[in-house]
Protein backbone atom coordinates (compact mmCIF):
# COMPACT_ATOMS: atom_id res chain seq x y z
CA UNK A 1 0.00 0.00 0.00
CA UNK A 2 1.24 3.86 -1.30
CA UNK A 3 1.09 5.84 1.93
CA UNK A 4 -0.86 9.06 0.69
CA UNK A 5 2.17 11.34 1.57
CA UNK A 6 2.46 15.09 0.64
CA UNK A 7 5.98 15.08 -0.19
CA UNK A 8 6.94 14.33 -3.61
CA UNK A 9 8.67 10.70 -4.28
CA UNK A 10 11.35 11.99 -5.62
CA UNK A 11 13.17 15.25 -5.54
CA UNK A 12 16.81 16.20 -6.74
CA UNK A 13 17.75 19.73 -5.83
CA UNK A 14 20.86 21.42 -7.69
CA UNK A 15 22.46 18.10 -8.11
CA UNK A 16 25.95 18.04 -9.71
CA UNK A 17 28.85 15.74 -10.00
CA UNK A 18 32.16 15.42 -11.39
CA UNK A 19 34.71 12.30 -11.24
CA UNK A 20 38.25 14.16 -11.50
CA UNK A 21 38.06 17.08 -13.75
CA UNK A 22 35.23 15.62 -15.64
CA UNK A 23 31.53 17.07 -14.83
CA UNK A 24 29.04 14.45 -15.22
CA UNK A 25 26.03 16.61 -13.52
CA UNK A 26 25.12 19.97 -13.69
CA UNK A 27 22.89 21.81 -11.65
CA UNK A 28 20.07 19.11 -11.75
CA UNK A 29 16.92 19.60 -10.30
CA UNK A 30 13.53 17.93 -11.05
CA UNK A 31 10.52 16.17 -8.71
CA UNK A 32 8.92 12.66 -9.37
CA UNK A 33 5.40 13.04 -7.90
CA UNK A 34 3.00 10.01 -6.42
CA UNK A 35 1.76 8.09 -9.67
CA UNK A 36 3.95 10.36 -11.75
CA UNK A 37 5.27 8.12 -15.08
CA UNK A 38 7.91 10.19 -15.34
CA UNK A 39 10.93 9.94 -18.45
CA UNK A 40 14.23 10.39 -17.94
CA UNK A 41 15.15 10.80 -21.78
CA UNK A 42 18.73 11.49 -23.24
CA UNK A 43 21.53 9.85 -24.89
CA UNK A 44 23.53 7.61 -24.03
CA UNK A 45 26.44 9.55 -21.47
CA UNK A 46 23.53 11.88 -21.08
CA UNK A 47 24.44 11.16 -17.34
CA UNK A 48 21.43 9.12 -16.77
CA UNK A 49 23.33 6.27 -14.96
CA UNK A 50 25.59 8.18 -12.98
CA UNK A 51 22.11 10.50 -11.81
CA UNK A 52 20.67 6.78 -10.79
CA UNK A 53 24.23 5.57 -8.80
CA UNK A 54 23.26 9.06 -6.78
CA UNK A 55 19.82 8.22 -6.33
CA UNK A 56 20.56 4.94 -5.15
CA UNK A 57 23.18 6.28 -3.33
CA UNK A 58 26.00 4.14 -4.49
CA UNK A 59 27.93 7.28 -3.95
CA UNK A 60 26.87 10.61 -2.75
CA UNK A 61 26.41 14.02 -4.87
CA UNK A 62 29.25 16.74 -4.81
CA UNK A 63 26.74 19.09 -4.68
CA UNK A 64 22.59 19.50 -3.80
CA UNK A 65 20.09 17.20 -2.16
CA UNK A 66 18.35 14.40 -3.55
CA UNK A 67 15.21 12.76 -0.97
CA UNK A 68 13.11 9.98 -1.82
CA UNK A 69 9.41 10.59 0.26
CA UNK A 70 10.94 13.50 2.42
CA UNK A 71 13.70 11.48 3.19
CA UNK A 72 17.37 13.23 2.74
CA UNK A 73 19.72 10.30 1.00
CA UNK A 74 22.89 12.11 2.76
CA UNK A 75 20.84 12.33 6.07
CA UNK A 76 18.48 9.65 6.20
CA UNK A 77 19.50 7.10 3.83
CA UNK A 78 18.12 4.13 5.38
CA UNK A 79 14.41 5.62 5.34
CA UNK A 80 14.86 6.54 1.75
CA UNK A 81 16.15 3.36 0.40
CA UNK A 82 13.29 1.30 1.88
CA UNK A 83 11.15 3.04 0.10
CA UNK A 84 12.86 2.81 -3.05
CA UNK A 85 12.29 -0.10 -5.77
CA UNK A 86 14.90 -0.49 -8.16
CA UNK A 87 15.63 -2.21 -11.92
CA UNK A 88 19.23 -1.81 -12.89
CA UNK A 89 20.31 -1.28 -16.82
CA UNK A 90 22.49 -4.73 -16.01
CA UNK A 91 20.95 -7.77 -15.39
CA UNK A 92 21.53 -8.37 -11.34
CA UNK A 93 19.67 -11.95 -10.91
CA UNK A 94 22.16 -14.89 -9.95
CA UNK A 95 21.73 -17.16 -12.82
CA UNK A 96 22.53 -20.58 -10.97
CA UNK A 97 19.40 -19.62 -8.39
CA UNK A 98 15.97 -20.08 -9.03
CA UNK A 99 13.32 -17.35 -9.48
CA UNK A 100 11.83 -17.89 -6.35
CA UNK A 101 15.68 -18.07 -4.54
CA UNK A 102 16.47 -15.12 -6.44
CA UNK A 103 13.55 -13.43 -4.95
CA UNK A 104 13.48 -14.46 -1.45
CA UNK A 105 16.82 -13.03 -1.39
CA UNK A 106 15.73 -9.64 -2.26
CA UNK A 107 13.18 -9.89 0.26
CA UNK A 108 15.38 -10.67 2.51
CA UNK A 109 17.35 -7.28 1.73
CA UNK A 110 14.75 -5.49 3.00
CA UNK A 111 13.96 -7.49 6.05
CA UNK A 112 11.07 -9.43 4.49
CA UNK A 113 10.71 -12.68 6.81
CA UNK A 114 10.49 -15.53 4.21
CA UNK A 115 6.19 -16.09 5.89
CA UNK A 116 5.74 -12.70 4.75
CA UNK A 117 7.87 -12.19 1.34
CA UNK A 118 6.71 -16.04 0.16
CA UNK A 119 3.17 -14.32 -0.61
CA UNK A 120 3.71 -11.28 -1.87
CA UNK A 121 6.20 -13.39 -4.74
CA UNK A 122 3.85 -15.50 -5.97
CA UNK A 123 1.57 -12.29 -6.26
CA UNK A 124 3.85 -10.21 -7.66
CA UNK A 125 5.06 -13.16 -10.27
CA UNK A 126 1.65 -13.65 -11.13
CA UNK A 127 0.93 -10.20 -12.06
CA UNK A 128 3.88 -10.61 -14.72
CA UNK A 129 2.92 -13.82 -15.84
CA UNK A 130 5.81 -15.84 -14.64
CA UNK A 131 4.27 -17.56 -11.67
CA UNK A 132 4.61 -20.44 -13.32
CA UNK A 133 8.22 -20.38 -13.56
CA UNK A 134 8.70 -19.72 -10.32
CA UNK A 135 11.14 -22.89 -9.22
CA UNK A 136 13.03 -22.66 -12.71
CA UNK A 137 16.43 -21.54 -12.78
CA UNK A 138 16.54 -18.02 -13.91
CA UNK A 139 19.27 -19.56 -16.73
CA UNK A 140 16.21 -21.22 -18.37
CA UNK A 141 14.41 -18.01 -18.75
CA UNK A 142 14.34 -15.49 -22.04
CA UNK A 143 15.87 -12.06 -21.41
CA UNK A 144 12.48 -11.09 -21.41
CA UNK A 145 11.47 -13.05 -18.51
CA UNK A 146 14.59 -12.33 -16.28
CA UNK A 147 13.40 -8.74 -16.97
CA UNK A 148 10.23 -9.46 -15.89
CA UNK A 149 11.17 -10.93 -12.89
CA UNK A 150 13.42 -8.21 -11.58
CA UNK A 151 10.29 -5.69 -12.07
CA UNK A 152 8.71 -8.04 -9.91
CA UNK A 153 11.55 -8.34 -7.47
CA UNK A 154 11.74 -4.86 -7.06
CA UNK A 155 8.43 -4.47 -5.81
CA UNK A 156 8.49 -7.43 -3.17
CA UNK A 157 8.93 -4.48 -0.32
CA UNK A 158 6.24 -2.36 -1.82
CA UNK A 159 8.15 1.15 -2.94
CA UNK A 160 6.72 4.21 -2.86
CA UNK A 161 9.09 4.99 -5.95
CA UNK A 162 10.36 2.65 -8.38
CA UNK A 163 13.57 3.66 -10.65
CA UNK A 164 14.11 1.90 -14.23
CA UNK A 165 17.44 2.28 -15.66
CA UNK A 166 16.82 1.60 -19.77
CA UNK A 167 15.17 -1.71 -18.57
CA UNK A 168 14.27 -2.63 -22.32
CA UNK A 169 17.62 -2.42 -23.51
CA UNK A 170 18.10 -5.75 -25.44
CA UNK A 171 14.32 -6.78 -25.16
CA UNK A 172 11.99 -8.01 -27.96
CA UNK A 173 9.01 -5.15 -29.35
CA UNK A 174 6.88 -7.81 -27.36
CA UNK A 175 8.67 -7.63 -23.57
CA UNK A 176 9.40 -3.77 -24.20
CA UNK A 177 5.62 -3.38 -24.56
CA UNK A 178 4.72 -5.74 -21.76
CA UNK A 179 7.12 -3.49 -19.55
CA UNK A 180 5.93 -0.61 -20.39
CA UNK A 181 2.20 -1.10 -19.60
CA UNK A 182 2.54 -3.33 -16.65
CA UNK A 183 4.59 -0.50 -15.00
CA UNK A 184 2.39 2.22 -16.51
CA UNK A 185 -1.19 0.40 -14.53
CA UNK A 186 1.22 0.46 -11.51
CA UNK A 187 1.12 3.97 -11.73
CA UNK A 188 -2.40 4.36 -12.65
CA UNK A 189 -3.52 2.25 -9.89
CA UNK A 190 -1.42 1.83 -6.76
CA UNK A 191 0.23 5.87 -7.32
CA UNK A 192 3.52 4.42 -7.49
CA UNK A 193 5.79 7.20 -8.72
CA UNK A 194 8.60 6.00 -11.25
CA UNK A 195 11.28 7.32 -13.10
CA UNK A 196 12.20 5.50 -16.24
CA UNK A 197 15.07 6.54 -17.79
CA UNK A 198 15.62 5.94 -21.70
CA UNK A 199 17.11 6.43 -24.59
CA UNK A 200 14.59 5.82 -26.99
CA UNK A 201 12.13 8.40 -27.78
CA UNK A 202 9.26 5.75 -28.26
CA UNK A 203 9.23 4.61 -24.68
CA UNK A 204 7.93 8.18 -23.74
CA UNK A 205 4.52 7.48 -23.07
CA UNK A 206 1.62 9.76 -23.95
CA UNK A 207 0.97 10.36 -20.12
CA UNK A 208 4.51 11.00 -19.27
CA UNK A 209 6.12 13.77 -18.10
CA UNK A 210 9.43 14.42 -19.80
CA UNK A 211 12.78 15.35 -18.44
CA UNK A 212 15.06 15.84 -21.24
CA UNK A 213 19.22 15.47 -19.79
CA UNK A 214 21.66 16.31 -22.36
CA UNK A 215 25.26 17.21 -21.00
CA UNK A 216 24.17 16.14 -17.62
CA UNK A 217 22.02 19.66 -17.54
CA UNK A 218 18.21 19.54 -17.96
CA UNK A 219 17.20 20.93 -20.64
CA UNK A 220 13.22 20.54 -20.31
CA UNK A 221 11.11 19.39 -17.92
CA UNK A 222 7.34 19.33 -18.30
CA UNK A 223 4.59 16.91 -19.45
CA UNK A 224 4.95 15.41 -22.59
CA UNK A 225 2.25 17.39 -24.84
CA UNK A 226 3.70 20.79 -23.43
CA UNK A 227 7.16 19.80 -24.61
CA UNK A 228 5.96 18.96 -27.94
CA UNK A 229 3.19 21.44 -28.61
CA UNK A 230 5.81 23.27 -30.95
CA UNK A 231 6.26 20.15 -32.25
CA UNK A 232 2.79 18.36 -33.15
CA UNK A 233 3.29 16.22 -30.75
CA UNK A 234 6.15 14.51 -32.12
CA UNK A 235 8.76 13.69 -29.15
CA UNK A 236 11.74 12.97 -31.83
CA UNK A 237 11.34 16.10 -33.47
CA UNK A 238 11.54 17.89 -29.61
CA UNK A 239 13.82 16.41 -28.48
CA UNK A 240 16.32 16.85 -31.89
CA UNK A 241 15.28 20.97 -31.48
CA UNK A 242 16.49 20.66 -27.60
CA UNK A 243 19.90 18.84 -28.26
CA UNK A 244 20.55 20.43 -32.01
CA UNK A 245 22.00 16.87 -32.35
CA UNK A 246 19.56 15.42 -34.63
CA UNK A 247 17.45 12.40 -34.24
CA UNK A 248 18.48 10.27 -31.40
CA UNK A 249 18.85 6.90 -32.01
CA UNK B 1 14.01 -1.74 12.02
CA UNK B 2 13.38 -4.92 14.25
CA UNK B 3 16.15 -7.59 15.23
CA UNK B 4 14.11 -9.88 12.89
CA UNK B 5 14.19 -7.97 9.80
CA UNK B 6 17.91 -7.98 10.49
CA UNK B 7 18.06 -11.68 11.11
CA UNK B 8 16.41 -12.18 7.86
CA UNK B 9 18.46 -9.77 6.37
CA UNK B 10 21.46 -11.77 7.72
CA UNK B 11 19.80 -15.14 7.09
CA UNK B 12 19.10 -14.38 3.19
CA UNK B 13 22.42 -13.44 2.73
CA UNK B 14 23.89 -16.74 4.37
CA UNK B 15 21.65 -18.58 2.28
CA UNK B 16 22.62 -17.01 -0.81
CA UNK B 17 26.00 -17.66 -0.46
CA UNK B 18 25.32 -21.48 0.82
CA UNK B 19 23.41 -21.48 -2.28
CA UNK B 20 26.04 -19.97 -4.77
CA UNK B 21 28.92 -22.81 -3.06
CA UNK B 22 26.90 -25.53 -3.66
CA UNK B 23 26.01 -24.49 -7.49
CA UNK B 24 30.04 -23.98 -8.29
CA UNK B 25 31.39 -27.61 -7.94
CA UNK B 26 34.60 -26.55 -9.67
CA UNK B 27 35.68 -23.96 -6.66
CA UNK B 28 34.76 -26.53 -4.03
CA UNK B 29 36.98 -29.02 -5.67
CA UNK B 30 39.73 -26.88 -6.25
CA UNK B 31 39.34 -25.80 -2.74
CA UNK B 32 39.82 -29.49 -1.72
CA UNK B 33 42.36 -30.45 -3.87
CA UNK B 34 44.68 -27.58 -3.78
CA UNK B 35 45.31 -28.21 0.06
CA UNK B 36 45.41 -32.24 -0.50
CA UNK B 37 47.71 -31.70 -3.50
CA UNK B 38 50.28 -29.68 -0.72
CA UNK B 39 49.72 -32.50 1.56
CA UNK B 40 50.56 -35.25 -0.63
CA UNK B 41 53.16 -33.97 -2.40
CA UNK B 42 54.79 -31.25 -1.38
CA UNK B 43 55.15 -32.44 2.32
CA UNK B 44 56.06 -36.11 1.10
CA UNK B 45 58.70 -34.60 -0.56
CA UNK B 46 59.93 -32.50 2.52
CA UNK B 47 59.04 -35.21 5.19
CA UNK B 48 62.47 -36.51 5.37
CA UNK B 49 64.25 -33.24 4.30
CA UNK B 50 63.18 -30.72 6.75
CA UNK B 51 63.82 -31.82 10.88
CA UNK B 52 61.52 -30.55 12.85
CA UNK B 53 62.35 -29.74 16.54
CA UNK B 54 60.00 -29.63 19.80
CA UNK B 55 58.00 -26.50 19.79
CA UNK B 56 55.13 -25.25 20.97
CA UNK B 57 51.77 -26.43 20.24
CA UNK B 58 53.39 -29.67 19.89
CA UNK B 59 54.70 -32.00 22.77
CA UNK B 60 56.69 -34.29 20.62
CA UNK B 61 58.28 -34.58 17.75
CA UNK B 62 56.29 -34.57 14.68
CA UNK B 63 56.05 -35.16 10.54
CA UNK B 64 56.35 -32.61 8.86
CA UNK B 65 52.68 -33.17 7.08
CA UNK B 66 51.41 -32.37 10.72
CA UNK B 67 53.47 -29.65 10.43
CA UNK B 68 51.90 -27.92 7.85
CA UNK B 69 48.47 -29.17 8.22
CA UNK B 70 47.13 -26.05 9.86
CA UNK B 71 49.11 -23.68 7.54
CA UNK B 72 47.20 -25.40 4.61
CA UNK B 73 43.54 -24.74 6.66
CA UNK B 74 45.03 -21.39 6.63
CA UNK B 75 45.67 -22.02 2.67
CA UNK B 76 41.98 -22.97 2.37
CA UNK B 77 40.84 -19.08 3.76
CA UNK B 78 43.38 -17.42 2.27
CA UNK B 79 42.04 -18.18 -1.37
CA UNK B 80 38.32 -18.72 -0.12
CA UNK B 81 38.85 -15.13 1.36
CA UNK B 82 40.48 -13.58 -2.27
CA UNK B 83 37.72 -15.52 -4.53
CA UNK B 84 34.74 -13.79 -2.32
CA UNK B 85 37.00 -10.33 -3.25
CA UNK B 86 37.08 -10.93 -7.01
CA UNK B 87 33.49 -12.21 -6.88
CA UNK B 88 32.50 -8.94 -5.43
CA UNK B 89 33.95 -6.87 -8.05
CA UNK B 90 32.55 -9.45 -10.46
CA UNK B 91 29.17 -8.76 -8.61
CA UNK B 92 29.97 -5.13 -8.65
CA UNK B 93 30.58 -5.58 -12.52
CA UNK B 94 27.37 -7.09 -12.91
CA UNK B 95 25.58 -5.09 -10.61
CA UNK B 96 24.48 -7.57 -7.81
CA UNK B 97 26.99 -5.66 -5.68
CA UNK B 98 24.41 -2.73 -6.22
CA UNK B 99 21.66 -4.66 -5.29
CA UNK B 100 22.89 -5.09 -2.09
CA UNK B 101 23.79 -1.59 -1.95
CA UNK B 102 20.44 -0.53 -1.85
CA UNK B 103 19.32 -2.30 0.44
CA UNK B 104 18.07 -0.11 3.64
CA UNK B 105 20.64 -1.57 5.79
CA UNK B 106 23.56 -0.29 6.95
CA UNK B 107 26.33 -0.54 4.49
CA UNK B 108 28.84 -2.82 7.67
CA UNK B 109 25.75 -4.41 8.25
CA UNK B 110 25.67 -5.43 5.06
CA UNK B 111 29.63 -5.70 4.52
CA UNK B 112 30.00 -8.15 7.65
CA UNK B 113 27.05 -10.34 6.46
CA UNK B 114 28.42 -10.85 3.24
CA UNK B 115 31.85 -11.59 4.50
CA UNK B 116 30.23 -14.02 7.58
CA UNK B 117 28.99 -15.91 4.89
CA UNK B 118 32.32 -16.31 3.03
CA UNK B 119 33.25 -17.38 6.13
CA UNK B 120 31.58 -19.77 7.12
CA UNK B 121 31.73 -21.66 3.98
CA UNK B 122 35.61 -21.13 4.09
CA UNK B 123 34.90 -23.36 7.39
CA UNK B 124 32.57 -26.13 6.01
CA UNK B 125 36.14 -26.55 3.33
CA UNK B 126 38.22 -26.71 6.40
CA UNK B 127 35.89 -29.60 8.03
CA UNK B 128 36.26 -31.43 4.90
CA UNK B 129 39.84 -31.22 4.83
CA UNK B 130 40.16 -32.13 7.86
CA UNK B 131 38.11 -35.31 7.43
CA UNK B 132 40.33 -36.12 4.26
CA UNK B 133 43.88 -35.10 6.43
CA UNK B 134 42.92 -37.93 8.36
CA UNK B 135 43.18 -40.16 6.36
CA UNK B 136 46.93 -39.33 6.24
CA UNK B 137 46.79 -39.84 10.21
CA UNK B 138 46.83 -35.87 10.67
CA UNK B 139 44.83 -36.02 13.88
CA UNK B 140 44.46 -33.67 16.72
CA UNK B 141 42.67 -34.23 19.93
CA UNK B 142 39.07 -34.40 19.18
CA UNK B 143 38.49 -30.71 21.80
CA UNK B 144 40.49 -29.19 18.99
CA UNK B 145 38.57 -29.53 16.63
CA UNK B 146 36.30 -27.53 18.90
CA UNK B 147 38.28 -24.92 20.27
CA UNK B 148 39.72 -24.41 15.95
CA UNK B 149 36.39 -23.06 15.30
CA UNK B 150 36.78 -19.40 16.92
CA UNK B 151 39.84 -19.27 15.47
CA UNK B 152 39.33 -20.22 11.97
CA UNK B 153 35.99 -17.70 12.36
CA UNK B 154 38.28 -14.38 13.19
CA UNK B 155 41.06 -15.60 10.50
CA UNK B 156 38.35 -16.12 7.96
CA UNK B 157 37.01 -12.91 8.92
CA UNK B 158 40.46 -10.90 8.88
CA UNK B 159 41.54 -12.83 5.55
CA UNK B 160 37.80 -12.12 3.79
CA UNK B 161 38.48 -8.17 5.08
CA UNK B 162 41.75 -7.97 2.95
CA UNK B 163 39.45 -9.36 0.07
CA UNK B 164 37.06 -6.73 0.61
CA UNK B 165 39.77 -4.42 1.04
CA UNK B 166 41.29 -4.93 -2.06
CA UNK B 167 37.92 -5.42 -3.65
CA UNK B 168 36.73 -1.97 -3.02
CA UNK B 169 39.81 -0.73 -4.77
CA UNK B 170 40.05 -3.19 -7.46
CA UNK B 171 37.96 -1.18 -10.30
CA UNK B 172 37.66 -3.74 -12.85
CA UNK B 173 37.55 -7.69 -12.87
CA UNK B 174 41.14 -8.53 -12.65
CA UNK B 175 42.60 -12.36 -13.56
CA UNK B 176 43.16 -14.18 -10.33
CA UNK B 177 46.70 -14.59 -11.16
CA UNK B 178 47.45 -10.90 -10.27
CA UNK B 179 46.10 -11.43 -6.88
CA UNK B 180 47.72 -14.81 -6.29
CA UNK B 181 51.04 -13.44 -7.67
CA UNK B 182 50.93 -10.74 -5.44
CA UNK B 183 48.43 -11.63 -2.56
CA UNK B 184 48.37 -14.97 -1.97
CA UNK B 185 51.98 -16.18 -3.21
CA UNK B 186 54.16 -13.80 -0.81
CA UNK B 187 51.08 -14.08 1.99
CA UNK B 188 51.60 -18.19 1.85
CA UNK B 189 55.27 -17.95 1.25
CA UNK B 190 56.62 -15.30 3.88
CA UNK B 191 54.58 -16.87 6.52
CA UNK B 192 54.71 -19.54 9.28
CA UNK B 193 52.74 -22.42 6.94
CA UNK B 194 55.15 -24.38 5.78
CA UNK B 195 58.29 -23.66 8.23
CA UNK B 196 58.65 -22.61 11.81
CA UNK B 197 59.93 -19.20 11.92
CA UNK B 198 62.94 -19.76 14.00
CA UNK B 199 64.19 -21.61 10.95
CA UNK B 200 63.78 -19.18 8.70
CA UNK B 201 65.13 -16.41 11.30
CA UNK B 202 68.35 -18.97 10.89
CA UNK B 203 68.72 -18.35 6.91
CA UNK B 204 67.20 -15.19 6.97
CA UNK B 205 66.32 -12.45 9.38
CA UNK B 206 65.04 -10.46 6.71
CA UNK B 207 62.75 -13.15 5.54
CA UNK B 208 61.93 -13.45 9.26
CA UNK B 209 60.57 -9.48 10.31
CA UNK B 210 58.63 -10.05 7.14
CA UNK B 211 56.71 -13.19 8.16
CA UNK B 212 56.29 -11.93 11.99
CA UNK B 213 54.68 -9.12 10.54
CA UNK B 214 52.83 -10.70 7.83
CA UNK B 215 48.84 -11.28 9.30
CA UNK B 216 48.65 -14.73 7.78
CA UNK B 217 51.24 -16.04 9.81
CA UNK B 218 49.27 -15.12 12.86
CA UNK B 219 46.45 -16.32 11.67
CA UNK B 220 47.96 -19.65 10.79
CA UNK B 221 49.48 -19.85 14.40
CA UNK B 222 46.15 -18.72 15.87
CA UNK B 223 44.93 -21.95 14.26
CA UNK B 224 47.94 -24.17 14.96
CA UNK B 225 47.76 -23.26 18.73
CA UNK B 226 43.78 -23.70 18.93
CA UNK B 227 44.10 -27.15 16.69
CA UNK B 228 46.12 -28.53 20.18
CA UNK B 229 43.72 -26.60 22.24
CA UNK B 230 46.14 -24.26 23.28
CA UNK B 231 45.39 -20.53 22.84
CA UNK B 232 47.72 -17.99 21.59
CA UNK B 233 47.21 -14.44 22.66
CA UNK B 234 50.02 -12.74 20.30
CA UNK B 235 48.61 -14.59 17.47
CA UNK B 236 44.99 -13.73 18.64
CA UNK B 237 45.73 -9.95 18.98
CA UNK B 238 47.78 -9.80 16.09
CA UNK B 239 44.54 -11.07 13.92
CA UNK B 240 41.79 -9.29 15.72
CA UNK B 241 44.27 -6.08 15.08
CA UNK B 242 44.20 -6.52 11.48
CA UNK B 243 40.86 -7.39 11.31
CA UNK B 244 39.49 -4.32 12.84
CA UNK B 245 42.18 -2.27 10.06
CA UNK B 246 40.88 -4.09 7.37
CA UNK B 247 37.15 -3.97 8.48
CA UNK B 248 38.23 -0.03 8.63
CA UNK B 249 39.66 0.30 5.27
CA UNK B 250 36.78 -1.77 3.25
CA UNK B 251 34.26 0.86 4.84
CA UNK B 252 36.27 3.25 4.10
CA UNK B 253 36.34 2.05 0.17
CA UNK B 254 32.41 1.36 -0.09
CA UNK B 255 31.71 4.81 1.51
CA UNK B 256 29.45 6.45 -0.42
CA UNK B 257 31.03 9.85 0.16
CA UNK B 258 35.01 8.74 0.18
CA UNK B 259 35.09 4.94 -1.64
CA UNK B 260 36.82 4.58 -4.92
CA UNK B 261 33.47 4.32 -6.40
CA UNK B 262 32.41 8.20 -5.32
CA UNK B 263 35.79 9.23 -7.06
CA UNK B 264 35.89 7.43 -10.30
CA UNK B 265 32.31 6.17 -11.13
CA UNK B 266 30.53 2.84 -11.47
CA UNK B 267 30.06 2.85 -15.22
Amino acid sequence: MVPDLPQAALAVAGVSHSFGPRRVLRDVSFTVHPGDFTSLLGLNGAGKTTLFALITRLYHSRAGTISVLGHDMRHEPLKALARLGVVFQQPTLDLDLSVRQNLHYQASLHGLSRATAEPRIVTELDRVGLADRIDDRVRNLSGGQRRRVELARSLLHTPSLLLLDEPTVGLDIESRRFLLAHVRDLCRQTGLGVLWATHLIDEVVPEARVIVLHHGQVLADGPRTTITAAHQGDIGAAFATLTHEGQPA
Amino acid sequence: MKARAWLACLGGILLREALRWMGQRGRFISALVRPLLWLGVFAAGFHFVLGLSITPPYKTYIPYEVYIAPGLCGMIQLFNGMQSSLSMVYDREMGSMRLLMVSPFPRWYLLSAKLLAGVLVSIVQVAIFFICASAWGIVAPPSGYLAVLPALLVSGLMLGALGLVLSSFIRQLENFAGVMNFVIFPMFFASSALYPLWRVGQSSPGLYWISQVNPFTHAVELIRFALYDRFNPVAAAVVLAYLALFMALALIGYDPGRGMLARKGSD
